[in-house]
């Protein structure tokens, strides 16, 4: 006969997992945030990385970027059932490789070293728009913008030049040119 | 100056002016202020139960025999967590309910305080929406948005939790704006091209199919006459999913039964043969599709639903269209007429066939079953019930298990919101308190709760309501002594190792009955069940019937795990030729 599988049937064909940036808008308001990190937990979705904060004091709403991977199917029950929740206004949903939209993620580097190595490790970070935000003699902390795995890779080669704490922000998400999302 | 009302007075205005006239609930510590106020609130009555969820589940019958809004209120703490089962029951079955529940005063939020629980955390998960109300002046808004957020879209259930301080509060009132902006939640915007797509599917099938669920029933009894209409315009066979039963006459001839696990081999094979498959407010569940890879492996498929997260979740669709059923059903049927398509007549060669081999199907009548004149068997026990019931508007509520099924299975519905049955959440102790609910909201007519013995003790306290309220709901267990679904799955997968499946001790029903205050008739043999049904049904009071059936009885057609829908297990003949093996079993 044919290999017994289940009633809770078990899918023999599993989509692509792709990375997916999802935005939502909410209604900036208690409990909010657990709605919607609740929803992702409870329906088994992941969450690489979570922002949120307030971008409209006005009408009282706030952003929330979620990171997430899944197969289409998965991403697009995300997307409907985040729509479903009573405080979301709207949500979008762009692939992390679309060029249409810009990501961003900000780190602050601890460094504890020589001046030597804090030029060394100032140096490093030259691309990522490095701001110094607090130095002594002694020790820097560094301020940078950039993509996930480019902060990964700063934080690796700053890791022999002495830093010894980070601190990192979820990503964020704008789309390029004129529009805006709707 | 505006009158200023207090929280308590305001949460009764509020229902007033949502026209309730029911609620079910449990007094307790931090909602005292609201029952304080009940005495002043005479349209709306107050129904105390013994527990809260039987409150909740009562409230959940009554939402789904009258498609308004139950309304339940509960205390802090343990009022609310008892309520969790309900709220879940009533979210997986989309119902709606309006669960009101108290809270310790807000300076005491958070501090561990006596009957403190975090209400909105714990009910997040198993409500639409919920609200814990930090400001009096935010009362009047949310208690009309919670009926709002309830009933709308897909209905389901929403709680507003209270602390007893703002019950107290005082703040103005405001009635219910007429439109209401939800965020844009309600969704009924599908357009003429998507119905034209339809039509032009139905047109070119030749194995169509209707598979309608709880959402013909959600949309109200309109939906189920225009389904009708529709059914009877194109010709086509229809099946439905338990939730769905009573929305299209169950004795009709186009009408193939239920489909699903223990569906008939007429609906399921239909489901799996079939090449258009219309799906009118169903969710594929999992007890229906079974084997997705296998599900209806060669229709097109259509998704007719008011939540569009319900589309594409479980199998993917040629052709969605996302709005309230009555209105979907309506388009097409007015587009079929314009267009002149009367199927019934014009396509009746081409799917002619496809009615020939349903016919075929049905010489199997897989419901059938060995009936005895020794033992009463459950099925047996069911027709009875039905024949006995049947010229009469009867109200069916059942618990969960092989009773449930049968129930399913033998007791025919011609019209909506006569069934009300535990699908989703599958909850064992749901059939009274729902006819409870039900008894409420229809007094002069007759309701059936369809029990098994392990159930109704989860929630047998509540015949204490029953009592009290003068409510005559008949409770009709099919008694074998045994959780008699998990026995059939034991037999079935474990070796008949009957694992904790039998209560060695049970209450005698008939003195049990009379402890209550209500009758017990007990019938043990098939010669006396007539005449015990017929002194059930005469008998003006809640009535505990002992209907005591063979308990070693399956309930089949079953489509055994890991098979698809045309592998159907049809009886103890034909089981010998189908086992199931190893791995299916640790995965049901």
């Amino acid at each position: 006969m044919a290999k017994s599988k289940s009633a809770y049937s078990i899918p023999t064909k599993l989509g692509k997992i792709d990375t997916h940036i999802i935005v939502v808008w909410v209604d900036n308001e208690a409990s909010v945030l657990s709605r919607v990190v609740g929803l992702f937990s409870g329906r088994g979705y992941n969450i690489e990385s979570l922002a949120v904060a307030e971008v409209d004091q006005k009408n009282n709403l706030s952003r929330i970027t979620i990171v997430t991977t899944g197969t289409p199917q998965v991403i697009e029950q995300i997307v409907l059932q985040l729509k479903k929740l009573v405080p979301v206004h709207k949500v979008g949903n762009f692939k992390r490789e679309d060029k249409k939209v810009i990501f961003k993620e900000m780190a602050l580097l601890k460094i504890v070293a020589n001046v030597g190595k804090i030029k060394k490790a100032l140096n490093a970070c030259k691309k990522y728009n490095p701001v110094i935000l607090d130095q002594t003699n002694k020790s820097a902390v560094i301020q940078i913008t950039a993509l996930r795995r480019e902060i990964d890779n700063v934080t690796k080669n700053l890791k022999p030049l002495g830093l010894v704490s980070a601190s990192r922000t979820g990503a964020v998400a704008m789309t390029r040119g004129a529009e805006i999302f709707n | 100056m505006p009158k200023l009302f207090s929280g308590a007075e305001i949460v009764f205005k509020c229902l007033e002016d949502q026209k309730v006239e029911h609620i079910f609930g449990y007094p307790g510590g931090a909602v005292l202020p609201i029952y304080d106020e009940l005495k002043n609130h005479p349209s709306i009555k107050h129904i105390l139960v013994r527990h809260e969820q039987g409150a909740g589940h009562a409230a959940e019958g009554y939402a789904r025999s009258t498609g308004k809004p139950g309304v339940v209120l509960v205390t802090s703490g343990p009022g609310a967590t008892n309520v969790v089962t309900a709220l879940t029951d009533a979210y997986m079955d989309s119902v709606p309910l309006v669960c009101i529940s108290g809270q310790v005063p807000t300076h005491l939020i958070g501090t561990d305080a006596f009957q403190e629980c975090d209400t909105t955390g714990i009910t997040r998960p198993c409500t639409k929406h919920n609200w814990l109300v930090k400001d009096i002046n935010d009362l009047p808004r949310i208690m009309h948005e919670a009926f709002e957020v309830a009933t709308t879209g897909r209905p389901g259930p929403v709680l507003v939790d209270i602390p007893k301080d703002i019950q107290f509060a005082k703040a103005k009132y405001f009635k219910p704006k007429k439109e209401k902006k939800l965020n844009g939640k309600v969704l009924n915007k599908f357009n003429q091209k998507e119905i034209d797509q339809l039509v032009d599917l139905m047109k070119k099938a030749s194995k169509p199919l209707f598979y309608t669920g709880g959402g013909v029933i959600n949309s109200g009894p309109k939906a189920s006459q225009l389904l009708r209409e529709l059914v009877a315009l194109t010709g086509f066979p229809i099946t439905s999913t338990l939730q769905g039963l009573g929305a299209y006459p169950g004795d009709d001839n186009q009408f193939l039964g239920m489909l699903g696990m223990h569906g008939t081999y007429e609906a399921n094979n239909a489901m799996h043969d079939c090449d258009l498959l219309i799906n009118i407010g169903a969710r594929f569940d999992d007890r229906i599709t079974g084997k997705i890879d296998e599900f209806s492996p060669k229709s097109k498929k259509v998704h007719i639903d008011i939540d569009p997260s319900s589309i594409n979740k479980i199998v993917k669709v040629d052709l969605a269209i996302v709005g309230d059923v009555s209105e979907v059903i309506k388009s097409t049927t007015k587009t079929l007429k314009n267009k002149n398509l009367n199927l019934e007549k014009s396509n009746k060669q081409k799917i002619s066939k496809w009615w020939q081999q349903i016919q075929k199907w049905r010489t199997k009548q897989s419901l059938n079953f060995i009936n005895s004149d020794k033992i009463i068997k459950p099925q047996h026990a069911v027709q009875r019930l039905y024949e006995l019931t049947k010229n009469q508007d009867t109200y069916i509520t059942t618990e969960v298990g092989q009773h449930q099924m049968w129930a399913a299975q033998h007791y025919k519905f011609n019209k909506p919101n006569r069934w009300m049955t535990s699908g989703g959440l599958g909850t064992m102790g749901y059939g009274l308190p729902a006819a409870i609910g039900v008894q409420v909201a229809h007094p002069k007519k007759l309701v059936v709760d369809i029990a098994g013995e392990a159930s109704i003790l989860m929630t047998m306290q509540e015949i204490s309501t029953a009592v009290q309220y003068n409510l005559p709901i008949k409770i009709f267990i099919l008694n074998n002594q045994y959780m008699g679904m998990v026995r059939q799955w034991q037999e079935l997968l474990h070796e008949k190792n009957y694992s904790e499946s039998y209560s060695e001790a049970l209450p005698d029903f008939v003195k049990l009955a009379e402890a209550y205050g209500c009758v017990g008739i007990r019938a043990e043999h098939p010669d006396e069940l007539d005449e015990k049904i017929e002194e059930m049904i005469n008998t003006d009071r809640p009535v505990i019937f002992d209907c005591q059936v063979d308990q070693a009885e399956n309930c089949y057609p079953m489509i055994p795990s890991g098979k698809p829908h045309n592998q159907m297990l049809l009886g103890p003949k034909d089981q010998e030729e189908n086992k199931i093996t190893g791995k299916g079993k640790s995965l049901v």
